[in-house]
This record gives C-alpha cells, sequence and structure tokens, in this order.
C-alpha cells in the first residue's frame, strides 16, 4: 500500500478486452500493456471493475502475456482500501496486481488479465414457454475502466452463432459473424465509460449448483472415495405456462458432463429415491467422462438433486514428503461449464492422522470436523473448505498435508478379528459352563440323584425284561420237548439260558450296589430288591420245573405224570410271574 | 444343536456309540442349517443385483417412511406422531393405527448399528431386514419341525422354506412389508407353542407369548394364530389328548398374549372385544373345565364321578345356554357381528364383493388361480398330502398341529391370494416331513438290501441311523406318559396301556421295518426321481426370485431387440414433485400412488394405502369421475393443488389408472349416489374408444390421461387398450399440464387459479358462475361479488 503509485503515473498503452458470451459464464480475458510514465520504479497495477460486475465477479487471474508458463500473480482483493478518496469515483472495485519485477521508469510490460463472472448474464424476457428460445442480456461498457489513461483500446464480443436480438450501437461498431467489435478507441482518459448492451439468443443450460458438497475420503486400503451431492438450478429464464412432452426446450438442462480423473472406479449416480438410470460412462487414458441426465429435463427455474461418486486408486492422489502425506486432488466438481454458488469440500483422513494442513491456490474458508464411520473410536478427522461462487477455472489441485501411521491401518480388522474371536470364546464358555442357579441348593442335587437312580431303575427294569424273556424261551424250549421230545435239545437251550442269565445277573449287580448306596433311593429300594428277590425265585422255580421235567422225559415217564409233577411247580411260577409282573410295572412308573 | 440326547433310555450299549455319531450329526447339521441361512438371505438379493438396493412398491415405503421417522425422533415422538401429510386435511394417527413390529425392529437395528459406528443408512437397512428374517424364518421351520417329526425333516423343511416363491415374493431384498417379519414370528410362535407341548415347560410358555406379542406387534395376521392354536387345544380335547402339558401350553399363552397384545396401540382393546378372539376366550373356558372335570376325577371314586357328572352336566348346560344366548345378542347387536370386514371377507369370501369394494378392489385380496398355486409352491403342493400321511404316523399331538395348520391354510389361502404366504411354511413343512420320510425309507432300504440280511447287527445300525427320527418321536413318547404319572396317578393304567403297547411295537417295527425294505431298484430309482423333483424345485424357485418376483415395480424394464429398456418414470415424477413444488402444496391422486407420493416426493397426499376413511377415497373417486369443472370443484374444495393421474397407453403398462377407473367409479358411487356405473359403461362394457359414453369421455380421468395424446402419434392409439382413443382433440379450462414423465407414464396436471370475476363477463358466463355460487363449498371461503 505503501507503493501506491500516483495514478497518472501508469499509462496502458493498448488494451484489447475480449468478453466470451459463449455460455452463461462470462469470461473476459484482456491483454494490457502497461507504460511507466512516472518517476518511479512501480511494482503493482491496479484493475478496476464497476460493484456491479465485481458482486459477480468470480476467478481473477494475471498472467504474463508471452511466457508459456503461467507464472501466478498474486491476487488480492482490497476493495476499499484502495479507493483513493479524492479522485476516486464511487461505485468501483479495485483489485491490485503486482507484477513479477518493479517496472523501471519508461519501461512497459504486457500481461493478460482473465476475469470470469457469474450471473451476469439476465434473461429477458424474464419467463418463457417451454418452447421459447432463451434470450438474454449483457451489459459492460464499451471503455476499459481503469484509473489510468488508456491510449488505444479496442473490446469485441464473442457471441453463440445465433441471433442476435439488439445491441448497442456506438461509433466504430462492427458485427461480424457472432461477433460484436467496439473501437478502436484512442486516448481515453482514466474511468471513462460508455455503456453497451447486448440482447442475444443464448439457449445453453444455465446450469448452477446452488450447493455443491464434495466428500472425499481417503482409506489407505488403496482408494481415495469421492462423493458430490449437487443441488442444481436451472438459471435461465423461468419457465412458464403449460408444460408438454412434445416440445424439447431449447434452453433446458437435458445432460451434464462431467470430466472424472482417467482411472476413476465404482461410478454411480443417484439420489435420494434411488439409482437415477440415464447415464453414460466413456473412458480412456486421459479421462473419464461421465454424461449425465438429470431425472427429467430441467426447465427455466426448475430444480434438481443428485448425487455422484466414484473412486480413484490412492497411488493416483496421494504422495509423500518430508514424512508428511499429501493429498493432491482436484477443487471443485468434474462438471464442465458449472456455477457452484457454494461449495463445501470436506477431506476426511483416515484415523489416527495427525498434524493436519491444508493448502489452497486461492482464500476460502476452512475449519476441521470429525467424522466417525466404520468402526471408527475416536472418529476421523475431516478438512473442511468452503468457498463461494465457482467457476469451472477454480478446478485447480489444492493438497491436503497430514501424517499417519501405517500401523494403524490394522487396527479395525485387527478390532473385528479380536470382536468375532471373544465372540466365539463367550460362546465356548456359555456353552461349557452350567449356569443353572441352584447349583448346590438341596433340591437340585435330590433332583440329579433322583434322576441317576431313575437311570439305573430303568436299566435294572431292562435287565429283568431280559430275564423274562429268557424264562420264555425256557419255557418255549419245554414246549418244545413235550412237541418233539428231544431232550438234548432241551438241555441246550438250558445251558444257553444259563449262561445269558449269569451274564445278566453279573450287569444287575453294580446297578443293585448303586442304588444300595444311593440315599434317594431308599423309599425304592425295598421293591427293586423284592423284585429281584422274586425274579431270583421266580427263575429259581422254572429251574426245577426245567429240571423236573426234563428228569421227567429222560426216565420217559407218561405225559399225565409229568404234568402232575410240575403243576404244583407251574402254579407256584404263575404267582410269582403275577407278582413279578406287577413290580416291574410298579417300577416302572417310577 | 441337533439334541443329541434323545435316547438316552435306549440301550446303553449303543448308546457311546450314538453320542459320537449325534455329535458330528449335530455339527453336520449346524452347517446345513447355516448355508440355508445363506441361501435364503442370498436367493432375495437378485432384486438388488439385476435393479438396485431401493424399497419396492407401495406399502414398504410407507413403512420406510415411518422408518425414517422413529430413526430420526425416536420411539416416544414415533408413538405420537400425528401425519398431517397425508389423508389432507384429516391427517392420520401412525403411532396408533400402525402395525410397530417391522419398523421398530428395522429401527433397532439400525440404532444397533449405528451405536457400533456402522453408519448404513435407514434405507439399506430397511432393503435388508426381509432377507435377514427370511433366515430367521427357516432357522424357526427347522426348530418346528424338529419338534414334530425330528431332525432330518427339519432340514428339510428349513431348506425348503428358504427358497419357496410365495414367501420369496414378499420378502426380497427392498420388499419392507409386515409379511417379512410376521412370518418369522409366525413359524417361531407355533414353534414356541409345540416346544411348550412337548414339554411343558412353562419356560417355553412365556417365550411363547412374548413370541405371539411379537407376532401382534408385526401382523394383522396374529389372529390367525389366536384361532389355529385354540382350534388345536379343541382338537386335542376332543380326541382325549387333554394332558397338563397342553394345558401349560394354552393357557399362558392366552393370558399373557392378551394382555400383552392389548398393549399394542393399533390392537389396544380389541384384543378382547373382536369376534376374531372369541375363539380363544371359549377354548380356555373348556380347557378348564376340562382341567378341573379331570382333577375331580382324579379324587372322587368312579361312581361318585358319575354322580357328580350328571348333576354338574345338567345345571352347567343350562348356565352355558345363558351365557351363549347373551353373547350371541351381543354379538349380533353390532352390524359387523364384531367381526373386521377383512376376517368377514376370509369367512365369506363374497362379502367383500358384496359390500366393501374398497377391499375387493385391491388385487392381493381377489382368490387366487391354480396356476398362481403352482407358481408360488410348486412341487410342495404335491408334496403336502404324503406329508399329511406321514404326520398321520403316527399321529402325536405336534403333528395333529401341523395337520390342522395346512387345512386351515389350505383354506384361507383359497379366499385371498395374499394368504398364500401363510400355506407356504405350513407346506414347507408337510413336505419335508414327506419327504425326509421317503428318504429315510428308501436310503433305509438300499441300505439294507446293500447289507444282507444275515448279519442282523449291521441291520440294526442302519435302523438306529435311518430312523433317527422315529427314535426321537419315541423319546418324545416315553417322556410323556411319564411325566404325566406323577401328576395323575389314576390315569396310571390307562396310559401304561398305550405305553405298554408302544413298547413291543417299537420292538415290532424294527420287524416290520425289515418286512418294509423295498426292492433296491425301484428305491434307487425313487430316490433319484425325487433328487429329480427337488431339482426341480430348486430351478424354479431361482427362476422366481431371479425373474418373477425382484422387480421393483417402481422401475420397469422391457427387453426388446436393441436392448434393455427402463422405465423409470415413477421415480422421475416424484423427484419432479420433490423439487420443483412447494413443499405444502397437496397433490391427490388415487389411493396406490399415497404411499410413494409422501415417501418419495414428500408431498401432502389427500388419500393412501392405509384405506381407512372410505368417504375420503369415495370423493376421490367422484372428482376423478367427475366432469372438469365439478372434479375442480372437489379438488380445490380439497386445497389440491396438483392432481396426479398414470396411464400406460404410450408404453402399455397395464396397471394404469384408466384400467382401475371402474373401481374408482363404484368406490365414488358407493358414497355419493349421483355417480352411476353404467353411465360409464356401453353395453356393459367398458371402452374408451369412440364408443365410450360421453359421461367416461369428459370425465377427469379421461381428460387427464388423454390430453393431448393424439400429438404422440396422431391418432391417440392406446397400446394398453388397443384401441383408438374416443376424443382426442380435447382443451382443459381448469387444469394445466404441469409435468409428463419420459414414456407418459406419470402425467401431473396443476389446477389452475380460480378466475377472477369480471363484471362483464358476468352475464357471458352465467351457466358458469351460477354453479359456482351454487356450491357451498367454495362460497363459503371467497367473498361474494357485490355487482351479482
Amino acid at each position: 500500500m505503501l507503493a501506491s503509485p500516483a495514478l497518472s503515473d501508469l499509462v496502458l498503452s493498448k488494451v484489447d478486452r475480449r468478453i466470451y458470451l459463449t455460455s452463461h459464464i462470462v469470461r473476459i480475458s484482456s491483454t494490457l500493456e502497461v507504460e511507466n510514465a512516472g518517476p518511479e520504479t512501480v511494482s503493482k497495477v491496479l484493475l478496476a471493475f464497476p460493484d456491479l460486475q465485481a458482486q459477480n465477479l468470480a476467478y481473477l487471474m494475471a498472467s504474463p502475456h508471452e511466457a508459456k508458463a503461467k507464472v501466478k500473480v498474486s491476487v488480492v482483493s482490497f476493495p476499499i482500501d484502495v479507493v483513493k478518496p479524492e479522485d476516486m469515483p464511487p461505485g468501483v472495485t479495485f483489485y491490485s496486481v503486482s507484477l513479477p519485477q518493479g517496472l523501471t521508469v519508461g519501461a512497459s510490460f504486457t500481461f493478460d488479465v482473465l476475469a470470469v463472472f457469474t450471473h451476469a448474464l439476465r434473461p429477458m424476457p424474464e419467463q418463457i414457454g417451454q418452447a421459447d428460445i432463451q434470450l438474454v442480456l449483457y451489459q459492460d461498457s464499451a471503455y476499459y475502466l481503469s484509473p489510468y489513461v488508456v491510449k488505444v483500446q479496442s473490446l469485441s464480443l464473442k457471441l453463440l452463432d445465433s441471433r442476435i436480438e439488439s445491441y448497442t450501437t456506438l461509433e466504430s461498431t462492427k458485427v461480424q459473424g457472432s461477433e460484436i467489435k467496439y473501437g478502436p478507441y484512442e486516448n481515453l482518459p482514466a474511468f471513462s465509460s460508455s455503456p453497451i448492451t447486448v440482447h442475444f439468443e443464448n439457449n445453453l443450460p444455465f446450469a448452477i449448483a446452488q450447493e455443491l458438497v464434495r466428500e472425499i475420503e481417503i482409506s489407505h486400503w488403496g482408494n481415495v472415495l469421492v462423493t458430490e451431492h449437487y443441488k442444481l438450478i436451472h438459471g435461465g429464464a423461468q419457465s412458464k405456462g403449460e408444460f408438454s412432452r412434445k416440445f424439447q426446450g431449447p434452453s433446458a438442462v437435458r445432460y451434464l458432463v462431467a470430466h472424472l480423473p482417467p482411472r476413476a472406479h465404482s461410478v454411480y449416480y443417484r439420489d435420494a429415491i434411488g439409482n437415477i438410470s440415464t447415464s453414460h460412462l466413456r473412458g480412456d487414458s486421459k479421462k473419464t467422462e461421465l454424461l449425465i441426465e438429470p431425472r427429467y429435463p430441467m426447465f427455466g427455474g426448475w430444480r434438481t438433486a443428485f448425487t455422484i461418486g466414484y473412486g480413484l486408486p490412492l497411488q493416483d492422489c496421494l504422495y509423500e514428503s518430508e514424512g508428511r502425506r499429501f493429498l493432491n486432488i482436484t477443487f471443485s466438481s468434474p462438471m464442465i461449464e458449472l456455477v457452484i454458488d457454494t461449495l463445501i469440500v470436506k477431506v476426511v483422513l483416515p484415523e489416527g492422522s495427525s498434524d493436519i494442513s491444508a493448502a489452497a491456490p486461492f482464500f476460502m474458508k476452512q475449519w476441521q470436523e470429525t467424522k466417525i464411520s466404520h468402526l471408527d473410536i475416536v472418529g476421523r478427522a475431516v478438512v473442511v473448505l468452503e468457498k463461494t461462487n465457482l467457476v469451472p477455472e477454480h478446478n485447480q489441485y489444492f493438497q491436503v498435508y497430514y501424517k499417519f501411521n501405517r500401523l494403524s491401518m490394522l487396527r479395525e480388522p485387527l478390532m473385528l478379528i479380536s470382536g468375532i474371536f471373544f465372540f466365539f470364546v463367550a460362546c465356548i464358555v456359555y456353552m461349557h459352563a452350567d449356569t443353572s442357579i441352584s447349583k448346590f441348593s438341596a433340591s437340585y442335587l435330590a433332583k440329579q440323584q433322583w434322576e441317576e437312580v431313575r437311570v439305573a431303575i430303568q436299566q435294572v427294569h431292562n435287565i429283568i425284561c431280559r430275564c423274562l424273556a429268557t424264562h420264555d424261551k425256557l419255557e418255549a424250549s419245554l414246549r418244545d420237548l413235550s412237541r418233539t421230545g428231544e431232550v438234548q435239545a432241551c438241555k441246550a437251550a438250558r445251558k444257553s439260558t444259563d449262561g445269558l442269565l449269569k451274564e445278566l445277573s453279573k450287569e444287575l449287580k453294580p446297578l443293585m450296589t448303586f442304588l444300595q448306596s444311593s440315599p434317594s433311593a431308599v423309599q425304592v429300594l425295598s421293591k427293586v430288591e423284592e423284585l429281584v428277590a422274586k425274579e431270583r425265585e421266580l427263575l429259581e422255580k422254572l429251574m426245577a420245573k426245567h429240571s423236573t421235567a426234563v428228569e421227567a422225559y429222560e426216565k420217559k415217564s407218561g405225559a399225565r405224570d409229568i404234568e402232575n409233577r410240575i403243576a404244583l411247580q407251574q402254579q407256584k411260577i404263575t404267582a410269582l410271574r403275577q407278582e413279578v409282573d406287577d413290580l416291574l410295572e410298579f417300577i416302572d412308573e417310577i | 444343536m441337533a439334541a443329541p440326547e434323545t435316547s438316552t433310555a435306549a440301550v446303553p450299549t449303543l448308546y457311546t456309540n450314538n453320542t459320537l455319531r449325534n455329535a458330528f450329526g449335530g455339527v453336520l447339521s449346524f452347517f446345513i442349517l447355516l448355508l440355508i441361512g445363506v441361501m435364503a438371505f442370498s436367493i432375495r438379493l437378485f432384486s438388488v443385483i439385476k435393479y438396485e438396493s431401493v424399497i419396492h412398491e407401495f406399502d414398504p415405503y410407507f413403512n420406510y417412511r415411518v422408518t425414517q421417522f422413529l430413526a430420526k425422533n425416536g420411539i416416544y415422538e414415533f408413538w405420537n406422531w400425528f401425519d398431517d401429510r397425508t389423508w389432507y386435511p384429516l391427517g392420520r394417527v401412525i403411532g396408533g393405527t400402525v402395525y410397530p413390529g417391522l419398523t421398530l425392529t428395522a429401527g433397532t437395528i439400525w440404532w444397533l448399528l449405528n451405536s457400533l459406528n456402522i453408519p448404513l443408512s435407514v434405507e439399506t437397512v430397511c432393503v435388508f431386514t426381509a432377507p435377514i428374517f427370511s433366515a430367521f424364518a427357516s432357522w424357526a421351520t427347522y426348530l418346528l419341525t424338529k419338534e414334530v417329526k425330528g431332525t432330518g425333516a427339519g432340514l428339510t423343511a428349513a431348506a425348503l422354506l428358504a427358497m419357496v416363491p410365495s414367501y420369496i415374493s414378499r420378502s426380497v431384498a427392498g420388499s419392507y412389508d409386515n409379511e417379512a417379519v410376521a412370518i418369522f414370528a409366525l413359524i417361531f410362535t407355533f414353534y414356541l407353542y409345540i416346544k411348550t407341548l412337548n414339554t411343558g415347560s412353562l419356560f417355553y410358555a412365556t417365550l411363547n407369548s412374548i413370541s405371539y406379542f411379537y407376532m401382534v406387534c408385526s401382523w394383522g395376521g396374529y389372529t390367525f394364530i389366536i384361532n389355529l392354536i385354540p382350534m388345536h387345544v379343541l382338537l386335542c380335547i376332543v380326541t382325549g389328548r387333554f394332558s397338563s402339558r397342553l394345558f401349560i401350553a394354552y393357557a399362558p399363552l392366552v393370558v399373557l398374549g392378551t394382555l400383552l397384545a392389548a398393549l399394542v396401540p393399533v390392537v389396544g382393546f380389541n384384543a378382547v372385544m373382536t369376534s376374531e378372539h372369541f375363539a380363544s376366550f371359549l377354548v380356555f373356558i373348556i380347557i378348564h373345565v376340562v382341567a378341573f372335570v379331570y382333577f375331580i376325577k382324579g379324587i372322587l371314586s368312579p361312581k361318585m364321578f358319575k354322580v357328580a357328572v350328571t348333576l354338574v352336566v345338567s345345571v352347567g348346560l343350562a348356565v352355558c345356554c345363558a351365557v351363549i344366548a347373551v353373547l350371541i345378542a351381543l354379538v349380533a347387536s353390532s352390524p359387523t357381528k364384531g367381526w373386521s370386514g377383512r376376517s368377514l371377507s376370509l369367512l365369506d369370501p363374497t362379502y367383500a364383493s358384496k359390500y366393501i369394494p374398497i377391499i375387493a378392489s385391491v388385487s392381493e385380496h381377489q382368490p387366487p388361480t391354480w396356476p398362481s398355486y403352482f407358481m408360488d409352491i410348486n412341487v410342495l403342493a404335491f408334496l403336502v398330502p404324503a406329508g399329511i400321511i406321514a404326520c398321520f404316523l403316527p399321529l402325536s399331538d405336534a403333528s395333529s398341529f401341523v395337520v390342522l395348520y395346512i387345512a386351515t391354510s389350505v383354506y384361507f389361502s383359497g379366499v385371498m391370494v395374499r394368504l398364500m404366504l401363510v400355506l407356504a411354511p405350513a407346506a414347507c413343512i408337510t413336505s419335508g416331513i414327506a419327504l425326509s420320510q421317503a428318504f429315510d425309507v428308501f436310503t433305509g432300504s438300499i441300505k439294507f438290501q446293500l447289507s444282507g440280511a444275515s448279519s442282523n447287527t449291521e441291520v440294526d445300525a442302519a435302523e438306529t441311523s435311518s430312523s433317527t427320527a422315529e427314535s426321537q418321536t419315541d423319546a418324545v413318547k416315553t417322556e410323556k406318559p411319564e411325566e404325566t404319572a406323577k401328576n395323575r396317578p389314576s390315569r396310571k393304567s390307562k396310559k401304561k396301556e398305550r405305553e405298554h403297547g408302544e413298547k413291543p411295537s417299537t420292538k415290532a417295527k424294527a420287524e416290520k421295518k425289515r418286512l418294509l425294505a423295498l426292492p433296491l431298484e425301484s428305491s434307487v430309482i425313487s430316490l433319484l426321481l425325487l433328487v429329480l423333483l427337488g431339482a426341480f424345485y430348486v430351478v424354479h424357485c431361482v427362476w422366481a426370485a431371479a425373474e418373477a418376483y425382484s422387480a421393483p415395480s417402481i422401475v420397469l424394464t422391457s427387453r426388446s431387440h436393441d436392448g434393455l429398456h427402463v422405465f423409470d418414470d415413477f421415480r422421475e415424477a416424484y423427484a419432479w414433485l420433490r423439487h420443483n413444488t412447494d413443499v405444502d402444496d397437496k397433490v391427490a391422486s388415487w389411493w396406490d400412488y399415497g404411499y410413494q407420493t409422501t415417501a418419495m416426493a414428500n408431498r401432502t397426499v389427500i388419500v393412501d394405502n392405509n384405506t381407512w376413511n372410505n368417504t375420503h377415497i369415495a370423493t376421490v373417486g367422484t372428482a376423478m369421475s367427475s366432469p372438469e369443472r365439478a372434479a375442480w370443484e372437489i379438488f380445490h374444495s380439497l386445497d389440491v393443488k396438483y392432481v396426479l393421474v398414470v396411464f400406460g397407453g404410450l408404453v402399455g403398462y397395464p396397471s394404469d389408472d384408466i384400467n382401475k377407473f371402474l373401481w374408482m367409479v363404484r368406490i365414488g358411487g358407493g358414497v355419493f349416489p349421483h355417480i352411476k356405473e353404467p353411465d360409464y359403461l356401453r353395453d356393459g362394457q367398458y371402452r374408451i374408444d369412440s364408443q365410450a359414453t360421453p359421461t367416461m369421455l369428459n370425465c377427469l380421468m379421461y381428460k387427464l390421461s388423454y390430453y393431448r395424446f393424439v400429438e404422440t402419434d396422431g391418432k391417440g392409439f392406446d397400446r394398453v387398450r388397443q384401441t383408438e382413443i374416443g376424443k382426442k382433440y380435447f382443451k382443459l379450462t381448469h387444469f394445466e399440464e404441469a409435468f409428463t414423465t419420459h414414456h407418459w407414464m406419470v402425467r401431473i396436471y396443476k389446477l389452475k387459479p380460480p378466475k377472477n370475476r369480471i363484471r362483464g363477463k358476468t352475464k357471458k358466463s352465467k351457466s358458469k358462475t351460477s354453479s359456482t355460487t351454487s356450491s357451498p363449498k367454495r362460497s363459503g371461503t371467497k367473498k361474494k361479488n357485490p355487482w351479482q
């Protein structure tokens, strides 16, 4: 500020302005030749814009005219500070460009200034029918607004190849095809202006994102996920009257084109209620082109909202320098010719990042948040950047630096593994532990013992049943004997049953001892013992009967005789059998 | 898992051998079950893979919206939610009129995941709720069938249920409807009932009431449970199968279940007031009487008992008659006899078509056609009879329940196509039993034939392995009498006899089995045929899941020679409404689209799929069937800004509003008699071509559907009705086209604002203004013109 020169010291020897009105973004590219006519070296040049324009100014860049590599010249906006009360007219905003080196006396320097304006085209009429063409109005000055004297200047407006409704005619105005030329004008004093108005047809869709939230999420597993939430409006002439599918509507937003980075993958396009099925994706090694159609063609004033998302390979945008990692990715939307009113960029860094800073090519609001996402404990650091009024020229690379330890990548998988591991451990513990409450209470123990007793009794029951079955066999052999008279077979049967019964009684012994020892079996023990005793008795009788029968047969005594002999025994046997059966039934019911 | 210790009482020498086998079998069946669950889940993902992860159809959108509200505002707000964005201007008390089970389930899952820092969206949770619960349902089927016929049948039934098309149709990913969780709850409740019946455990009885509570929360179909279980209890009592286990299975369910059911706001006092629940209380009384009788019988001598019976019966009959008479009088005094319309139409299939057009108009309330049985349960339809026979050999309490279940559900599915869903589990269970029994027989005989009859021991082994199912039911049976014996000593002898009769019969069974063994060749061939049958079923199910039931119905696709066409018109229209109309604008449409409009477009609707107010729906129906002017009056009185109609004539989408129009006329005419159905029909024919009646050609629905339609092809050819339309060129005076989707499937019209009355014009359009003033609805709100 201290070096602010006397305004008359500088002279713009040549100004060449070209205004591009070929889309809804107005770009003014001017080539300025500055000459130092004053006594001292000057290092700053002031650019002036009327306030009305300055409101819409989205982007301003000055670069040397010849140089191939664009040297970014600092663009500082200090509109109020520069105003010189004495001879600065009101309603003008100034920007100061610092030149790469001071301009010595008499020397001259040529540089380009690119100014990009949004919302500078006013639809006229403001409401059109669906089938009507869209006419817009552009207003500017035929003379270059400058605090310096301009020696030679010219202006050209580049329009689309379409109808020009009207334009202001001044001296030396020419129309060449779609180009309107004003000038050259010579030796105009500072702050001279002459308003011009161009009213022309512009059917290009006025796609404006009222709000765009970009979320860039870094995963060190190899992916950078970009999600962009758009709130779109057609900013052209409002649609009025009846809708009809028949008319396409020349100015409707039918599709949008996004140029995604070359190796973008997993692209999706959806909104709050699901996928939007109209999109095309083409890719080559240089770029990925995504063409998306909104759910419905957007006429003037219509709105929509949607989300696109894609993944990028980590190595394409993440680098390392001096022990810090940095993300290098474009700042703004990949859509072409889209005006963004408010852009919020959120860079979600992996959990455990530290020492975070962001570097952007232009000024913007910046703050940090935390976001809790999949399996996070403390949450992920989020760098939030916010800027208003953006044009495609803002789509430059920006960097977010952070420190990240590779080991923290393993935290979440380990957490999952240990979670599942502990789940299984818990399952194992549960399966092996007896969780019944009354484990040591008397009733529980008694119940358990009773269960054991029941099992034992059941086994006794089984054994007795089998014994009885062998008894039946003996009886059967006797019957066979009476039928066939084969003593030998009968004896053999007797032998085999003897063996069987011995085995059974052996099996019975441990059970009986168990029952006798068990305290809870007291009330049934007597019955069981009785049963066993009766069975024994029955067996004895049966054996006796058997042997008498066999003996009788061996002696070849008469059938009647045998029967007489047996009859008595038989009576006892049936009585016993009855008792045993009763006892068995009783025991079975325990 | 698979109940290894079933045969403790069996031969002890085989015991150790069996535990190993059982442990192995347990692990195996655990993994089979796991795979069944995975299959049940993944077969339902076709819709997500072929289309997208999106909520389907109509009702799910409402449930989704409610879940969103729940997730956002919490449970207390949810109970008190008065929704003013639907049924305008009446509104709807959502918390008190919705079955909250599904919403609460999904809300809980969402909350749980979010508190574990897994930020899934509510939509994702909703989309996948149904597949998850169908996995649960197949596990519940396993448990239920295992209780009835053993592990083998259980696994088969679970596998069948995992992919039965009828259930898939209601539970594909995205089909976020009550039935998705309700079928699980239904089967699980039945399982717990059977489990209680088999064990007599009060623990399971309590679980059963809780499960019943969940079912009540989830679906109106809970009345099926509360009627089927009493029926079964009654059956058991009548066939002399009363036991303390039956009492424990039933009495707590009625008491606890009814108390819990009354907690659900939508049920409330209906749990004791409506006729659907009377059967349960009646049986509750009966079971107590029976229990009391058995008790008396136990303490009295037979002679005394006889005297007591005659005394009680004579007194009791008189009292009963009096009570029943009072009950009948009470019930008969109410117009619907205490039954809700849907239940009545279940008992009398012609009821709805006679009296309630709004129920009859819903396609899923129509009786099904025969092909739909084949489509929905496929080969199960043939296996079911075999399964029923298998249930009778031997008939236990549990298997009699299955028989009763299948019989009733077959009837209900015959009345309403929607209730095919209740039939599906029953069909799966019986078919599972049939298949597994058949496999048992065939594999058993193959084993027998291969090993040869000589080696007895091996045959025994084969038997024990092949008839695990039997050994289990046997085990159940042996336990049964023992427990009753404790309670009722007097009944011992009787039980004993049966027990004894069975003991040798198990021994004899082995003998019989040996005789029943089929020849090797025939059993191998039959096995192959069974496998083929199963394969056919699997192929059909996968086809049904992939092709027939995966479409979300809000996105339509058609395949033609030049590739796949996507018709995304519905969402196009809803998105347009959402973004380009004022947030408080009211949208009128036929009630089918109400839920979707509130959920997807977030706009207030006049009527929606919760058809609780017939008059309101009739008003909309009347407006749609009135001429433009009168319709405008009606809509304007309802503060409607936009009218939405669905029109399929351009692309041939058959379920559009013109095809539903007669229902609008009927429902409208039911309340407003000046709308008469014959006016819209030419000689009883519904037509829209040049032969159509003038009433039809001038009604709002016709005009909104066909406005400027002729401009598309110059002739106005309707591809759904396959005719040229009757009236081609006409203008709208009170409506203005606001939006039409790409394929013309949804057309949205805006009501023109009322015209200013200019003095000079009063005379010109006298007829018009007079009709305006005659309408009381408008004159009430508008200031009277002083010059008139």
